[in-house]
């Protein structure tokens, strides 16, 4: 079974999204994770800069592969995990922890509502698999 | 096996491992006296002579001819392996054009030489670039781009060229679909364009809505290349060439799946404005390491003020070095990797235009041939139910859900069976797959042997699934750790741990 918490976000491209107040910290799920194998190198969004739901904001490379990550909210980018730099392997080992990738100040919290709930995600998931 | 005797093979040294002061192979010594070579050496500006001596390996003649010879036989390549690398297309580099091409005639010629006595060398270059533009569709060539990646420079650098000289200059867009080859966004973004992505539709051609909504006064071009790198034609091609036309942008071919075509159809009557061809691909000269690679670009009337130069023209029956108007410039000195060029000359004019037209056909027979098998015997074809082009794509996402072997698992395996593996996790959009491409030159006991094996690797993968997960077995190196190798890649002998290794022994 996927592990996918509760109480977070999802999208169909395989983002997870915990929000506090109006602000959304990022990441990749242990499901996309899993499918990329060991991450070598991430290209992170730059402080300060602005997005739309589903631009491209970075990204995940694999030995096998290389993915886009969307922002899955409009926002201004606030944080980004430095520690993915030099050790882009935190994504592997802990996905929802020290592998989150970035921070959005958030433009419009309405569109929190067009996000997956753990559940949606995980049957999307299964219905890929098929 | 034809391959990974270790037996045979000794320790893997570097050859500063076996370097003693003072060994020389006179035999291969340059006979000019020190003096004279002192003398020479201080012609050179003070700030270009080296002030150490370079660290040379010292060795005998025999020790360099075992040290490389014994290196040789750690490869897998076309001359020993069945090497069905997808879009690569590793066809049989015939020896007859090695030949040609190491005529004293040729070897000998240098660019600078009167154009008097080049005048068969030029004619030569002169016959390819018709020829190219010819089974292309295309206007004119020039042949001096040194790879495909140089020539996909070329050519979106031309496509800027002729926006600009118009003034209409806020074309800012290159678009690709999600399948290209990884060096089409690379090319627009070298150029200084922004890369628009459109996906394809699950028949894997491209989403020709997603196109419309995509073109607009900021496209410069789309970059296409038909087939696909899903392994299947582009069969709206006339229908996307005119949507990109009509927003004002050009369209970019990359001939790197020429082979599936040549004689068949042509780029220029699909509405193609320019192109590059690899010729160590399509034209069976050597490729990467064993090359050097050629690709040449070819454009329609629009573009040919702008090649790259030199080109080879004619006038009045002789041979001679043009630079076009408007040039992008030089991308190499004089006409690129001429030895190659004479190679590409050759493989032409031996197989003609109908054995270049039965090349590209027998290429995608094999390919069908192989694919249908696969699927039969129940490996997943992607896009099956459409005919492959010259290669095509099967997807291991289901024996790695159930047997947790997946597509790099089969293919290190593949290599314990002497088989070079097919290109996986390429294109990346399709999870755990190979795109195989098995070239016209395979025998079709060749093609049955890779189903045979394919088959054997899945029978492990059931029932002794470790035996695949830690292959190769039989190689002169084992599984390398490919995580390791892209987050610490160590290049660099350290020299100063080879000597401490060497006073340790003495």
């Amino acid at each position: 079974m996927s592990n996918c918490p509760n109480d977070l976000k999802y999208t169909q491209s395989h983002e997870w999204i915990r929000i506090e107040d109006n602000i959304a910290t990022i990441g990749i799920t242990d499901h996309a994770q899993s499918e990329l194998g060991d991450l070598v190198y991430v290209e992170l969004p730059e402080e300060g800069a602005e997005f739309e739901q589903g631009d491209e904001a970075g990204v995940v490379e694999s030995v096998k592969t290389a993915s886009d990550i969307y922002a899955p909210l409009s926002g201004k980018v606030i944080a980004v995990n430095e520690l993915l730099e030099d050790a882009p392997e935190s994504i592997n080992n802990d996905a929802y922890g020290d592998g989150w990738i970035f921070q959005l100040e958030l433009s419009d919290a309405t569109e929190v509502d067009s996000l997956l709930d753990a559940d949606d995600y995980e049957a999307q998931i299964e219905s890929d698999d098929e | 096996m034809t391959i990974g005797n270790n037996s045979i093979s000794p320790p893997s040294q570097l050859i500063f491992e076996i370097s003693k002061p003072g060994r020389r192979a006179l035999s291969q010594m340059v006979s000019t006296q020190e003096a004279e070579a002192k003398a020479l050496l201080n012609e050179l500006p003070a700030a270009l002579r080296r002030e150490e001596k370079a660290r040379l390996p010292e060795v005998s003649e025999l020790q360099a001819v075992r040290h490389y010879t014994n290196l040789s036989r750690k490869n897998f390549s076309i001359d020993t392996n069945f090497y069905p690398l997808g879009s690569c297309t590793m066809k049989y580099n015939p020896r007859g054009a090695h030949r040609a091409a190491m005529n004293p005639g040729y070897l000998q010629r240098h660019p600078l030489r009167s154009q008097q006595v080049n005048q068969g060398l030029l004619k030569l270059l002169h016959e390819l670039q018709d020829w190219i533009a010819d089974l292309t569709g295309m206007q004119q060539t020039s042949l001096t781009p040194m790879a495909g990646a140089q020539g996909e420079f070329a050519g979106i650098a031309m496509i800027q060229a002729y926006h600009n000289a118009r003034g209409d200059d806020a074309r800012t867009e290159i678009i690709v679909p999600t399948a290209a080859h990884g060096t089409n966004p690379a090319t627009a973004v070298m150029c200084g364009y922004k890369v628009r992505e459109i996906p394809i539709e699950d028949s894997g051609d491209v989403d020709v809505e997603a196109l419309k909504a995509a073109v607009g006064p900021q496209t410069a071009g789309l970059m296409l290349t038909n087939p696909s790198t899903c392994g299947v034609f582009e069969r709206r091609i006339k229908e996307i060439a005119e949507i990109v036309h009509e927003a004002g942008g050009l369209l970019y071919y990359d001939g790197a799946n020429m082979n599936a075509i040549l004689g068949q159809a042509r780029p220029g009557d699909m509405g193609f404005d320019v192109l590059h061809l690899n010729l160590h691909k399509t034209f069976a000269t050597p490729h990467g390491g064993g090359g050097p690679g050629a690709g040449p670009v070819a454009v329609n009337a629009k573009l040919a003020p702008y090649l790259p130069g030199p080109v080879v023209e004619e006038k009045d029956g002789k041979y001679e070095w043009a630079t076009p108007s408007d040039s992008i410039g030089r991308l190499s000195s004089f006409m690129g990797n001429v030895g190659v060029l004479i190679r590409a000359h050759y493989y032409a004019m031996t197989l003609g235009r109908e054995g270049l037209t039965d090349a590209g056909a027998l290429a995608t027979l094999n390919a069908n041939y192989l694919m249908a098998r696969l699927e039969k015997e129940g490996f997943k074809v992607t896009f099956s139910g459409r005919r492959a082009t010259h290669e095509f794509i099967i997807s291991f996402q289901k024996e790695t859900k159930q047997y947790k072997v997946n597509a790099m698992d089969f293919a290190k395996r593949l290599l314990d069976y002497g088989f070079h593996a097919p290109t996986t996790y390429f294109p990346l959009l399709i999870p755990e797959c190979w795109l195989i491409e098995p070239t016209e030159t395979e025998a079709k006991h060749e093609l049955d042997r890779f189903v045979d094996v394919l088959i054997k690797i899945r029978e492990e993968a059931i029932n002794s699934p470790e035996v695949v997960k830690q292959a190769p077995h039989t190689l002169p190196v084992k599984r390398l750790d490919d995580v390791k190798a892209a987050r610490e890649l160590v290049l660099k002998a350290d020299f100063e741990q080879i000597d401490a290794a060497k006073a340790n022994q003495q």
